[in-house]
């Protein structure tokens, strides 16, 4: 089994929803990515999501935007982000790594030898946001080669179809976007994401995060409401990107620490308690 | 060599191993709703009788076929032909495509057009249909760009357009283009994306040439009844590859003919400091495309230069890259300075002042037409006027107004 299947594994038993969060490798620095990441875990992550980054992030708004330019600026390739999960794996040896970027920077290195690397250096699973269902078949079996779990992103404007075909090729978790619209974006509609869940996880038989404009404790306890996982990004580089770079560990941590309240809120040991916050 | 049985791309939108729909999930519904309502206007007479008549009516086509005999005299070889796209309203073969793009919005319910834009001609072409339709036009536009291209971001203003710098990235097309598909993804309910030239996601590769490749059809004919043959080459600049495809793809079936497609090589392929993504890139995945691309070690996208701003893109349209790989079309590449001496050349020798994108096809055309006798015919797309360049090309010669 793989770790994120064992880790979905433990959480039904406790009846507890996941907490992913996401940052970008490199960014503010690179020496700064393990302790964060430790950081996270420490807090209450379940899975840490880690961007790879990419000079032209077609599918994120300006917060994260600006996080791969900072780690773009930093030199931070492809090679380093697996040195940094090799660093952090010496340490942790349970929580999940995904990683998530685009296609370019996996393709320059080669399908193979990142794979191979991948798993070498303890990734679990990998996203590669422009690598839809029909573009990535070749990628899918080099993966599970390596016994990671390719992650697909499903939509809204998703085709029962779709969800079927990329249940037929995803394990680990889906992530469900929550809204039409780039990382990053405001509004979130909880009841039409509790429309669309049950049905993605029936269809695909996989478990299901959702993602995309949780900002707080409240917002993340309506979605664990209704999804297997709860994923934050931009709010916790919007805190990467305004502390300082003595207190930044402590800032995400404590961040971290009121999302978790909330995620665990809504599930078995706080049903009904209230986020204190 | 000619290829006969040429259809692509296929279904799923490929050339080859190029092309494809390389895009996070939240877009598919939207480029499928537009490949079934593309297809559909296709079948549909009055859709097509309508595109024939605003290019007819409001573009001015057919654009003339012209002998620049002044000019292939002087470089004593080959006979230079030049299809004047440059005589298009608006001044370039963008037009073609983004009427063809806004008829389909119109027909789709589509009340809001967005463009990226790098040299603002696209971007002028697209205000221009807005205007022409009644639709609500935004340009996304690298702040680079806008700081080069002043007089196209007044143009576009004045036919109505906003016009939005972006400021992440290079600030030129590249990220420009990544601004509008953001802006396609957050508004795709009532928002048609028209992209300028033959790349991006399927269909947009396909269906760009299709509205482009008036301008070789026409030309056939054109070549038809004023030489009683055809030409020998077929020359065009190549940014993304419009007017190229647009030019090149009616003679993919017609054996003897060369196709050669023209790259900036900037500052020289030596200096790094260029935009030949076909000579000297390695094929990758961007803009929701595989194809080839300037790019460092570890994939990221290289910052490019050109002199002129409507070839500075890193990637290259999806079929321009199979054509080089399949050896149907051979592309080589004109230096900034190369491309500045056509332009005064037939400026002087023609009347005619090109746009700097158009001028290596036409350095091209000037080095290859006295290795061939009088008797061989070049053609030569003639992609835009050169008026927006004026400024750029006085500054080279340290001329400010
Ligand atoms: C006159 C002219 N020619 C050529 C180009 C390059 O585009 P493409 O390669 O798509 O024809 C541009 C782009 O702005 C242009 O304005």
């Amino acid at each position: 089994m793989t770790r994120i299947a064992g880790l979905f594994g433990k959480l039904r038993a406790q009846q507890r929803k996941a907490l992913i969060p996401f940052i970008t490798a490199g960014d503010p620095d690179p020496a700064l990515t393990v302790p964060l990441m430790h950081a996270l875990v420490q807090a209450g992550a379940d899975i840490i999501e880690l961007g790879v980054p990419f000079s032209d992030p077609m599918a994120d708004g300006p917060i994260i935007q600006r996080a791969s330019e900072r780690a773009l600026a930093n030199g931070v390739s492809l090679r380093q982000v697996l040195a940094l999960v090799a660093s952090f794996r010496h340490d942790d040896r349970e929580t999940p790594v995904v990683l998530m970027g685009y296609a370019n920077p996996v393709e320059a290195m080669g399908l193979d030898e990142f794979a191979a690397a991948a798993a070498a250096a303890g990734v679990d699973g990998v996203l590669v946001v422009d690598y839809p269902p029909e573009e990535s078949r070749a990628f899918v079996s080099v993966l599970r080669a390596h016994s990671l779990d390719p992650i697909f992103l499903l939509a809204p404007t998703s085709s029962e179809e779709r969800i079927a075909q990329v249940g037929t090729l995803a394990s680990g978790y889906i992530y469900y976007v929550s809204l039409k619209g780039v990382t990053g974006s405001a509004a979130l509609d909880v009841a039409a994401v509790a429309a669309r869940i049950p049905g993605i996880r029936a269809r695909t038989g996989v478990p299901v995060g959702v993602g995309f404009g949780i900002r707080d404790a409240a917002t993340a306890a309506a979605v664990a409401e209704v999804a297997d996982a709860v994923v934050v990004g931009s709010r916790i580089i919007e805190e990467i990107e305004h502390s300082a770079r003595e207190t930044v560990c402590d800032r995400v941590a404590v961040l971290l620490a009121e999302l978790r309240c909330g995620v665990d809120s809504v599930t078995a040991g706080g049903k009904g308690a209230k986020w204190a916050g | 060599m000619a290829l006969p049985e040429y259809d692509l791309p296929d279904a799923s939108g490929h050339f080859g191993q190029y092309g494809g729909v390389f895009v996070a999930e939240t877009l598919i519904a939207a480029l499928d709703e537009l490949k079934e309502a593309y297809a559909a206007a296709q079948r549909d007479a009055q859709f097509i009788a309508e595109f024939e008549h605003e290019l007819k009516h409001y573009v001015g086509r057919p654009s003339p076929l012209y002998h620049a005999r002044h000019w292939s005299a002087v470089l004593g070889g080959a006979q230079i032909f030049l299809k004047r796209e440059d005589l298009n309203h608006t001044g370039a073969h963008k037009i073609n495509n983004c009427i063809g793009q806004a008829l389909l919005a119109r027909r789709m319910g589509k009340a809001r057009v967005i463009a990226e834009t790098g040299a603002g001609q696209h971007g002028v072409a697209t205000a221009t249909v807005a205007a022409r339709y009644g639709m609500t036009c935004v340009v996304y536009m690298g702040s680079e760009d806008m700081r080069r291209q002043a007089a196209n971001v007044y143009r576009m203003k004045l036919l109505g357009a906003r016009v939005v710098p972006v400021d992440s990235g290079s600030r030129t097309l590249k990220d420009a283009l990544n601004e509008a598909m953001r802006d396609w993804v957050t508004n795709v309910s009532d928002t048609f994306y028209i992209i300028g030239t033959v790349a991006g996601p399927h269909p947009y590769p396909m269906m760009v040439r299709d509205f482009q490749s008036v301008i070789g059809r026409e030309a056939i004919a054109q070549m038809q009844e004023q030489c009683g043959r055809q030409p020998d080459a077929v020359i065009a600049c190549v940014g993304g590859g419009s007017n190229a495809m647009g030019i090149f793809h009616p003679y993919i079936p017609v054996g003897g003919v060369r196709l050669i497609g023209v790259e900036a090589a900037g500052e020289g392929l030596g200096s790094g400091r260029h935009a030949a993504s076909l000579t000297a890139g390695r094929p990758g995945v961007l803009h929701g495309n595989r194809t080839y691309l300037l790019q460092d070690e570890n994939g990221q996208i290289s910052e490019t230069h050109s002199i002129s701003a409507g070839l500075d893109y890193p990637g290259v349209g999806p079929e321009h890259a199979w054509l080089k790989d399949c050896g149907r079309a051979e592309y080589v590449s004109v230096s900034d300075g190369e491309a500045l001496q056509a332009f005064h050349d037939l400026c002087r020798l023609e009347g005619i002042i090109p746009a700097l994108e158009s001028s290596h096809a036409l350095a091209y055309a000037a080095s290859l037409a006295p290795k061939l006798a009088r008797d061989a015919i070049l053609l030569v797309n003639l992609s835009g006027r050169g008026d927006k360049d004026i400024h750029t090309v006085a500054e080279r010669s340290g001329i400010r107004f």
